[in-house]
């Protein structure tokens, strides 16, 4: 028995992962489940077996929760590889990838992407000076350091991230200077009139209300409609300026975190050339799969947020079903007994998709803050701006591949992560024809640094017969 | 170390340990990220582009920006979010583009 050979490789060891790493296994399916972090859970219940009590009750309760499902994962059979760096994955689901300074390698018969989702850029003046960084940034060094910020701190841009770290820095005791959305309150009305059966989603719509709330309470000062956001300094982030009601505001502060919701992880499913389709809704690439989340590579599943935005629950729900049809696909279960299982992950994953429509609309990115002015660095490796872009298209540049040749834009060491989404945006504006025609990079591997001394470690697979 | 760090600990550290920074040495917490130590000490920034030599600092801090990229005992393009701090690592910023080594293979990362 070759050990480099088992039934179902998963990538990511989030909600989506961990819960179709449970159900494979269940049916007694080899599983082995690879992981980029120290500790599972993804960015949601990142460290969350570590973090201390003070640490948890800052965070919150939805935090915490992750830590049953983190618990029973690491029960559950499933081999499990942390700090684990993928480099390449072949359609025929063998999977590089670099631990401890050594390549491997692992063939699957099945494989789940798992990778879900990061924050989706935000490119405005200044975002690339020392002292800016994301929210999520910011959530990450609090649950996985305990860090808060030490000096004069501003949240800005849109969606509940936003708000949910406000809340927590809140608890840390951590006053924030200034809380500015480019969301307003008319989003709010506009959203519940246009999104059919908007009303589903009330249960998120109080969620955010009640983080509202709460910083109203404390007296955070929370500027809404905020345009024309310009990060202020020379070397160092210094302050954020922007308009709103009539005015321009300058407020002074050391860390300027930004957010604008997240968007599939898809570095992964580009490279393996899968089916995508561009989400109005979402603005972002989504994942072309069946109700099991079967890809269009057969034996190639994606579930949670890498394939479209759906948050932690939905992922939760999508990796139980792809694990349970993988299993059945593998022969260790038929189709009618897993009905008693499969129905209800079904029932309230109609349920928990429901709100989606409604956080779309009501979040949805300000287009400033997307398509941005020529003067904005948008490819932050290779220092290409929003004009150079527009002076490509100008020049004949047809997508975001061409971009490279023409200067050197998604070549750097990030492959195109912080600035695809905008390089589509900016062309497909600029050509005036949609998103969907202009395309994404063609993304090839080594999807992670790896050098050729470490590439020389790796075993080959043995050879199998099919 | 810079007195004006972005961060600082919500409960002290139980245990620290000793890395070198660009030749200097730094106390950081056990069990954290190379880039959160790096915060938590005041490093302003991490690396200097290769295009434009802007400084870069952490800015995702979960392997999505590539822009806390550091040398780590020599080898370039270490991503410090990802990696653990370890006793004894020596750090140096990512400057600049990388220069062919035609011949140089004592030391990987003397590329200045």
């Amino acid at each position: 028995m070759n050990n480099q050979i088992v039934d179902l490789i998963v990538i990511g060891a989030g909600p989506a992962g961990m819960s179709a790493a449970l159900e494979a296994t269940r049916f007694g399916l080899s599983v082995v489940v690879l992981d980029e972090q120290g500790s599972p859970g993804g960015q949601i219940y990142r460290n969350i077996l570590q973090a201390d009590a003070r640490s948890r009750s800052v965070l919150g309760d939805d935090y915490t929760a992750g830590a049953e499902l983190v618990a029973q994962f690491l029960q559950c059979g499933a081999r499990y590889l942390a700090n684990a760096a993928i480099w390449q994955v072949t359609p025929q689901r063998q999977v590089h990838y670099l631990i401890d300074g050594r390549a491997e390698v692992l063939q699957g018969h099945h494989l789940l992407i798992a990778t879900g989702a990061f924050e989706r850029p935000m490119p405005i003046p200044g975002w690339t000076l020392p002292g800016v960084m994301t929210a999520g940034a910011g959530q990450i060094l609090l649950k996985s350091a305990a860090l808060v910020p030490a000096g004069p701190v501003i949240l800005a841009g849109c969606g509940p991230l936003l708000y949910l770290l406000a809340v927590q820095y809140l608890h840390a005791g951590i006053a924030i200077e200034a809380l500015v959305d480019t969301s307003g309150q008319g989003d709010l009305l506009r959203a519940l009139r246009k999104v059919p059966g908007a009303l589903r989603g009330w249960r998120d719509l109080l969620k955010g209300l009640q983080l509202l709330i709460e910083l109203k309470r404390a007296g955070v000062r929370h500027v809404r409609d905020a345009r024309d956001l310009r990060i202020e300094g020379q070397a160092h982030a210094t302050a954020l300026s922007f308009d709103s009601g009539g005015r321009r505001w300058t407020i002074p502060a050391s860390l300027i975190l930004l957010h604008q919701g997240v968007v599939p992880n898809t570095q992964i499913s580009w490279s393996l050339r899968l089916e995508h389709d561009w989400s109005e809704q979402q603005l972002c690439w989504i994942m072309r799969r069946d109700s099991q989340g079967e890809t269009s590579l057969p034996g190639i599943y994606i579930a949670g947020d890498g394939g479209a935005i759906g948050g932690a629950q939905v992922a939760l729900l999508e990796g139980r079903l792809a694990g349970l049809a993988i299993a059945e696909r593998s022969g260790k279960v038929d189709g009618q007994s897993l009905q008693p299982f499969a129905a209800p992950y079904r029932k309230a994953l109609r349920r928990q998709r429901a709100a989606r429509p409604l956080i779309d609309a009501l979040y949805r990115p300000q287009q400033q803050n997307r398509i941005p002015a020529d003067e904005v660095i948008v490819c932050r490796c290779e220092d290409v701006s929003a004009g150079s872009i527009r002076q490509h298209v100008e020049l004949g540049c047809l997508g975001p591949n061409q971009t490279k040749a023409f200067g050197r834009c998604g070549m750097g060491p990030c492959q195109g992560r912080l600035c695809g989404l905008s390089v589509t945006e900016i062309i497909a504006e600029q050509r005036k024809v949609p998103a969907a025609e202009v395309g994404y990079y063609r993304i090839r591997s080594p999807l992670k640094p790896i050098t050729l001394a470490q590439l020389s470690t790796e075993t080959p697979l043995a050879q199998e017969h099919p | 170390m810079p007195a004006d760090s972005l961060f600082r600990a919500l409960v002290p550290a139980q245990k620290n340990l000793q890395i070198e920074f660009e030749g200097a040495s730094l106390s950081v917490p056990a069990g954290v990220s190379l880039a959160s130590a790096l915060l938590l000490s005041g490093i302003t920034h991490t690396r200097e582009s290769a295009v434009s030599g802007r400084p870069g600092a952490p800015y995702c801090m979960m392997g999505v920006c590539f822009e806390c990229l550091v040398e780590v005992d020599g080898q370039a393009n270490c991503q410090a979010c990802l990696l653990p701090v370890r006793a004894g690592m020596r750090v140096r910023r990512q400057r600049g583009a990388r220069e062919f080594l035609a011949g140089d293979h004592v030391e990987a990362g003397a590329d200045e």
